[in-house]
């Protein structure tokens, strides 16, 4: 029988302070208020005096409040009983599901060995051309989605949820509207991806610190799925700019010292530390990640984006509804793109350079210019390309996306104009057209 | 815990950071391990004493430590093992070897686990060099044993001070590392030499005669460092850039095609896949200069983002010290350490932890001093012997938002040679590598002569000032000589700073193509040429471009380069 403590003797913020002994960093303890039980997670030992960052909040505690300490850090159930659940942000079920405790992992583990580590190999396709053929997706990538608020992020990965050729989703929800997940919910379970998906969602609704505690829970169930089940695992984050925003509540709380626009100064390790759960095992599984990141402000060198970007391998950026071919990068795609047809690379190259033209003759237009036949070739040709290739609700296959490619470089311009190597040529363009 | 070594309890806990209640004494800077209640032993080092307590950072996750825990102080510094075996090594910020790691412990990384860096068993054939009755001094050759390519030099240990006198030397032979090969007295005690010691990474090995000025340019095989902005053998170097400007793409060129003997990987707080494609790829690479696998002049110290935030602040200390121990042997050894931003920001939450008064953007006050030592481990020196070693650092910066007036890049300016600047524009416009040739600066010796380079910055200087203008009056408003001197600026950008890292062959240009390719750009910088109007201007300098590239697509000497500079002749002839 574990002790009782009733001598809580600081609350600020989130954080409570209690009086006790044999306590271990990390460990998680009941809190019993009047207003419920809460979960919390010892964060700082002094001496006696044991700092705790409750889950609900501290709303309603009072000095003599009951903690009791539970002898084992957070942890998550690792089965198959968890495909097609849903839970919130402190690993409790949203469903009307029970809860599991079956196989209870600890979360937040440590970090991959690089030796173990093998070089990407295998594309994930998502039958979205802007992402298949022009900034590849690679197994054991980690990506962020830079957009800002109104962008349809969310409608984004939902649609990658439902198309991607992987084994399952994890997907983490922090700071969500509750529309947007009730959204998730349906649109996955309409397409019949719910069964494949494990949801770990915090609305914004929530109590913040349980929005801290979701990466970690549904990179462990990611982790366990990919190392005991060889399973491929894509996991969905939305929103990352709300957990850092929770992390600096807390850091704040805790009178660390800012340092950059109120962010703790481990904000970059805070983030590593859960995009290099992104792997590709040898022997086994992996895990890829993708994770909107809002930009405040629309500013990538806001702390969030800019720390993001220094450990993520590429990024997509999301504007007006379309993933942006100019910013957007895959670090990966060379890794794969020579594999999966010869016109691939070629194609994606000089697509996107026609595409840079189009945009030049637009700017042309827009001050008055007098538009040459190539300018008017370009500009038919980029309305073709936006309304094809940068379409994020379809579901083309790799080799159907390339075809109708080649369909839209040969309506609008002669083979020599593409510059495009002869011998490609010869073997794609459009026979009708040559 | 043995009866003589110190000890405390803990009686605080913050992330990483313990504060323990020593009992006895304790030292700065010491080893200590912490002792959980599953009998982990995690490894730490002291970094502050106050009273009764001291605080250690601990080199792994803290979750469950207990006030009342016991601490094991072990009186040695953090320190490193050099002996032979340590080229073509991966190792942790702790030495720690990582494959034997993952022998151990699988896919992850296990906590409270520590491996010998160097192998007990593997035996070495053994030369010895000083006799009996020789006198020695601390880093003085004892014998020597060949690792790969190198005769690596079993040297008197840097920390004995004085004089030594050799008592007995074991024969020569094949011997594992611990095994003692000589004794030596010093008039007061003996002790015994084995091919391995150890020795504190915070702390330079100083065991030489006297350091020397870096002069030698130390050949990178890039053409924009070598000629624009040099670097010296001996000397520091610092390449800032945001994300995606091509740091690591830069950083691998160089420890690829660098000409010198040794070098140093330091993967510090950076993403993991970039360092499996050195672990994974230069085994199977070759060395042009030595004909063998550049793993085999290469030593990785790998402590990424997300490994534990103190080993990342000492995997920078441990790789220079690697970098030192080789240097002793005349060798020349380049230290690549990526990033030193990544180092600060760990210096940064550990005097955040200990509630340091921060200087500008939370760095700690002390963080340009800490730069500054870091940078000074750089240096040619005159060894005991009378040869020559140097250790060269480079250190990647990653500035927060790629602005280089924060702490981090302003620090490393102030101790650098060498500043190449990368950036974003030159990386989106796919100038690569995309060093900004207006920005960035070296005060060392380039390969061409400097009055030469300086007439090429200039033009390239001018040709900024003529684009800038045309952004403003246009291309029509731009007479035509003015246009000619923008050409000639593009045309150097484009035919020799920008170099193709994934070219066989221009990924590479050595020390004499350099110079001869060079001339024949200032002969074409040079020449005035009269154009009817701008469109055959452009016009010629994009063909007279396509030349050149196929020039430094065309392997040196060979019959294609020879034709290349042919058409690139008569190109120029046509132009009189």
């Amino acid at each position: 029988m574990r002790k009782i403590y009733h001598r809580i003797i600081q609350i600020s913020g989130n954080v409570i302070t209690v009086e006790a002994e044999n306590v271990a960093n990390g460990e998680l303890a009941e809190v019993k208020s009047d207003r419920g039980t809460s979960l919390a997670q010892v964060i700082r030992l002094d001496k006696s005096r044991v700092f705790l960052q409750v889950f609900a909040g501290s709303r309603g505690i009072s000095t003599d409040s009951e903690v009791r300490f539970l002898g084992r850090p957070m942890r998550v159930s690792g089965s198959e009983a968890l495909l097609g659940r849903i839970f919130t942000g402190n690993g409790s079920p949203r469903d009307k599901g029970p809860s599991l405790e079956e196989n209870m992992l600890d979360i937040g583990g440590p970090s991959v060995n690089p030796a173990n580590r093998i070089i990407p190999r295998n594309m994930i396709r998502t039958g979205l051309p802007m992402i298949d053929i022009f900034n590849t997706l690679v197994e054991s990538q980690k990506l962020p989605i830079f957009s800002v608020a109104g962008e349809p992020y969310n409608e984004l990965l939902a649609r990658i949820a439902m198309q991607a050729e992987v084994d399952m989703i994890v997907l983490g929800g922090m700071g969500l509207k509750h529309d947007d997940y009730l959204y998730f919910k349906e649109t996955l379970d309409s397409h019949g991806a719910l069964s494949r998906t494990v949801m770990f969602i915090h609305t914004a609704a929530d109590p913040i610190v349980e929005c801290l505690l979701v990466p970690d829970l549904a990179l462990a169930v990611a982790e366990y799925f990919a190392t005991e089940k060889s399973k491929r695992v894509l996991v969905l984050l939305t929103d990352m700019t709300n957990f850092c925003d929770a992390l600096k509540e807390i850091a704040i709380t805790m009178e660390q010292i800012p340092s950059n626009r109120g962010y703790p100064g481990d904000l970059y390790s805070q983030l590593a530390a859960r995009y290099e759960k992104a792997v590709d095992f040898e022997t086994a599984g992996s895990i890829t990640i993708l994770a909107v990141t809002t930009m405040p402000g629309d500013d990538v060198t806001h702390p969030v984006p800019d720390n993001t970007g220094y450990i993520t391998e590429g990024q997509f950026y999301l504007v007006n509804g379309r993933i942006e071919p100019f910013g957007s990068l895959s670090r990966l795609k060379q890794q794969v793109n020579s594999e999966t047809r010869a016109d691939h690379r070629a194609l994606m190259d000089n697509m996107i350079r026609l595409y840079a033209e189009f945009k030049e003759a637009v700017e042309k237009q827009s001050m008055g210019f007098r538009m040459s036949d190539w300018d008017q070739k370009l500009l038919k040709y980029g309305a073709l390309f936006e309304k094809r290739m940068m379409d994020l609700s379809v579901n083309i296959p790799l080799e159907e996306a390339l075809d109708l490619g080649w369909k839209t470089l040969a309506e609008c311009f002669e083979p020599a104009e593409t510059g495009i190597k002869t011998d490609l040529v010869k073997q794609f363009w459009p026979k009708d057209k040559a | 815990m043995s009866e003589n070594s110190l000890g405390g309890k803990v009686t605080g806990v913050n992330g990483n950071m313990v504060s323990v209640a020593f009992t006895d004494r304790v030292t700065q800077n010491e080893v200590a391990y912490v002792i959980t209640g599953n009998k982990e032993r995690l490894k730490s080092e002291v970094i502050r004493v106050r009273g009764r307590e001291a605080d250690i950072q601990v080199f792994e996750s803290t979750g469950g430590v207990k006030v009342g825990d016991d601490v094991e102080f072990t009186g040695q510094m953090l320190s490193v093992e050099l002996g032979p075996g340590l080229l073509q090594q991966v190792y942790d910020g702790l030495q720690n070897p990582l494959p034997e790691l993952a022998r151990q412990a699988g896919y992850f990384l296990k906590r409270g686990l520590y491996v010998y860096p160097l192998d007990r068993e593997k035996a070495w054939d053994y030369t010895p060099v000083a006799k009996v009755g020789d006198t020695l001094r601390a880093g003085d050759t004892v014998g020597t044993v060949p690792e790969g390519i190198f005769t690596h030099r079993i040297m008197l240990p840097f920390a004995w001070n004085g004089e030594w006198k050799i008592t007995w030397a074991k024969d020569a032979g094949s011997y594992p590392i611990t095994t003692v090969v000589a004794k030596a007295s010093n008039g007061v005690e003996e002790r015994e030499i084995t091919m391995v010691q150890t020795w504190p990474v915070k702390i330079p090995i100083t065991s030489y005669r006297e350091r020397l000025m870096p002069r030698e340019p130390l050949v990178t095989q890039v053409r924009i460092i070598d000629t624009f902005f040099p670097v010296a053998k001996g000397g520091a170097f610092c390449t800032p850039g945001p994300f995606g400007a091509g740091k690591t793409v830069l950083q691998h060129s160089l420890s690829q095609h660098s000409e010198v003997d040794i070098v140093i990987v330091a993967a510090c707080g950076e993403r993991a896949g970039e360092v499996v494609e050195i672990l994974r790829e230069f085994p199977h690479l070759e060395d042009p200069r030595t004909g063998r696998n550049l793993i085999d002049r290469t030593i990785i110290i790998c402590n990424t983002s997300s490994m534990p935030v103190a080993a990342r602040e000492a995997s920078i200390y441990t790789s220079v010290t690697l970098a030192e121990y080789y240097r002793q042997m005349g060798l020349s050894v380049l230290l690549l350490a990526d990033s030193t931003s990544r180092w600060a920001q760990a210096l940064r939450e550990v005097s955040g932890r200990l509630e340091e008064i921060p200087g500008e953007e939370a760095f700690p006050a002390y963080l340009e001093s800490l730069v500054a030592s870091f940078y000074e481990r750089a240096g040619l020196v005159r060894l005991n012997d009378g040869g020559q070693g140097s250790v060269t650092i480079c250190g990647a910066v990653s500035p927060a938002g790629g602005n280089f007036e924060e702490p981090v890049t302003q620090a490393t300016l102030k101790v650098v040679g060498s500043f190449l600047a990368l950036s974003r524009d030159r990386a989106n416009a796919r100038r690569y590598p995309a060093i900004h040739p207006l920005e960035s600066w070296s005060k060392y010796n380039s390969l061409v002569d400097k009055n030469k380079v300086q007439e090429a910055k200039a033009m390239l200087q001018a040709g900024n000032e003529v684009d800038q203008m045309m952004k403003v009056v246009g291309e029509e408003g731009t007479p035509t000589a003015d246009f000619v001197t923008y050409l000639k600026s593009e045309f150097i950008d484009s035919v020799y700073l920008q170099q193709n890292t994934f070219d066989k062959v221009d990924s590479t240009c050595g020390a004499k193509r350099q110079e001869y390719v060079f001339d024949k750009l200032l002969s074409v910088l040079r020449k005035s040429f009269n154009f009817p109007g701008k469109n055959e201007a452009r016009t010629y300098f994009q063909r007279l471009r396509q030349r050149f590239l196929d020039w430094n697509y065309a392997a040196w000497e060979s019959e294609a380069f020879q034709e290349a500079e042919a058409k690139i002749d008569e190109m120029l002839a046509s132009q009189a």
